[in-house]
């Protein structure tokens, strides 16, 4: 009974570190591939437009409406000490440190990695990739790799737009339909938010979080069983592997980037 | 046709994303944070400095005319030294005074530089000699208390 127990423990454990050994090797092969979004970058432009242009719609009402609540609450708690002008130091600082580059990961892990992981399930499912592989097309270079570099670029830019999308909720709720002073809030917010600390820290953190949702993406549709089943299963592992691994990171960035300083 | 609408819609996105990074840079974040900022730097020493921290804002007459630099302590004179650069455009007498400021009760700490009257203006590397030190709430409650004490026990 405990023999079996632990067996099964240690199974367990050296599966999952093969398939972490399987993921980073398929990660690499789809890296050395990557030539190909330069030498045809028409077939980036569509992944792109696939994981970007079609989350831009999601991105943009949840930025607006995650800013309307930050603007909201900030609102109720700061009134308490008479600081209300600070509100938009709090909306500003967490969407770019925290809430843009977290929230809009989530959103697209659950709104293009899911469809990525379904896309190159179905593919192997009906047997695309090896259809290419026997015409010598190479499908890591063909369909992998553009499709990986199409949620990576896609990413840090939706992160943006969401943060900016959430200032500008901010500043509906408070200043246009409250009557915050608008000079207070965005001089306190430009006094408060720094361009290296913040800024730039908001994007590295969107840049890590785009390598590892359309990693984790790409590698799931690759390595769903080719059932219908296993499609079906790939694509919860890569919405909940991806939201999971989104906010580990975090933690981890946070714990560099915010600590110690000013 | 279809290659063009993706292709635009692509170019938009970018576009959209690169204008949102900008907004984000240049009216959320203090741009001049990017740049090694212009004007001159000026030194004072302080007993207590209290919470000001590096990045402060100095103000005179409750406009920002520069920032604070750097906060240091010297082991000859046992005091703290605070170094702010100010703008260029703001000239202030060699004799003016720097104090140590709270925006509201509870607010963030800043530098108030009040103008005196001598006909020479700080330039690059000045030292501020009249210093006001920060004001300590613990200190302030405990004279209030100590006076206090020492008032019932006269009586």
């Amino acid at each position: 009974m405990i023999v079996k127990t632990l067996s099964s423990l240690g199974h367990a454990i050296i599966d999952s570190i093969w398939r972490l050994g399987v993921a980073s090797s398929f990660i690499a092969k789809v890296l050395t591939r990557s030539s190909i979004v330069l030498r045809r970058p028409q077939l980036l432009v569509d992944e792109i437009h696939f994981a970007g242009v079609l989350s831009m719609v999601i991105i943009v009402v949840s930025g607006l409406f995650v800013g309307l609540v930050l603007g909201l609450q900030g609102y109720e708690t700061l009134k308490r000490y008479g600081s209300t002008g600070a509100v938009g130091t709090l909306v500003a600082l967490s969407l770019v440190r925290e809430l843009g580059p977290v929230v809009s990961a989530l959103l697209f892990a659950s709104r293009a990695g899911s469809a990525i992981t379904a896309e190159i399930g179905i593919m192997k499912t009906t047997e695309q990739l090896s259809a290419m592989e026997m015409m010598a097309v190479d499908p890591h270079a063909r369909v992998i790799s553009p499709m990986f570099w199409g949620g990576f670029i896609s990413m840090p830019l939706l992160a943006a737009i969401f943060s900016a999308f959430g200032i500008l909720g901010g500043y509906l709720i408070t200043v246009v339909v409250i009557g915050v002073d608008g000079g207070a809030f965005w001089s306190q917010m430009q006094a408060s938010v720094d361009f290296y600390h913040d800024i730039l820290n908001g994007v590295i953190k969107s840049v890590v979080f785009g390598f590892a949702v359309s990693s984790i993406a790409v590698f799931e549709g690759y390595s769903a069983v080719p059932t219908a089943e296993g499609v079906s299963r790939a694509v919860t592992r890569t919405v909940v592997t991806s939201a999971l691994a989104v906010l580990a990171l975090d933690f981890v960035l946070t714990a560099f980037m915010f600590t110690g300083g000013v | 046709m279809q290659r063009a609408r993706v292709d635009l819609w692509v170019g938009l996105f970018v576009a959209l994303g690169l204008l949102a990074l900008l907004f984000l840079a240049l009216k959320a974040g203090n741009v001049d944070s990017m740049f090694k900022s212009e004007g001159y730097q000026i030194h004072a020493e302080f007993d207590n400095i209290g919470g000001l921290k590096a990045k402060a804002p100095v103000k005179s007459a409750g406009v920002v005319v520069g920032r604070v630099e750097s906060v240091s302590f010297s082991n000859e004179s046992l005091r703290a030294i605070v170094s702010a650069r100010i703008d260029e455009e703001f000239k202030f007498p060699k004799d003016s005074s720097l104090s140590i400021l709270t925006a509201g009760l509870l607010g963030d700490q800043f530098l108030g530089i009040d103008p005196g009257g001598d006909v020479d203006n700080l330039v690059d590397g000045d030292r501020v000699r009249i210093t006001q030190s920060a004001i300590v709430l613990e200190k302030v409650i405990g004279q209030f208390l100590y006076g206090k004490m020492s008032d019932s026990g006269g009586n």
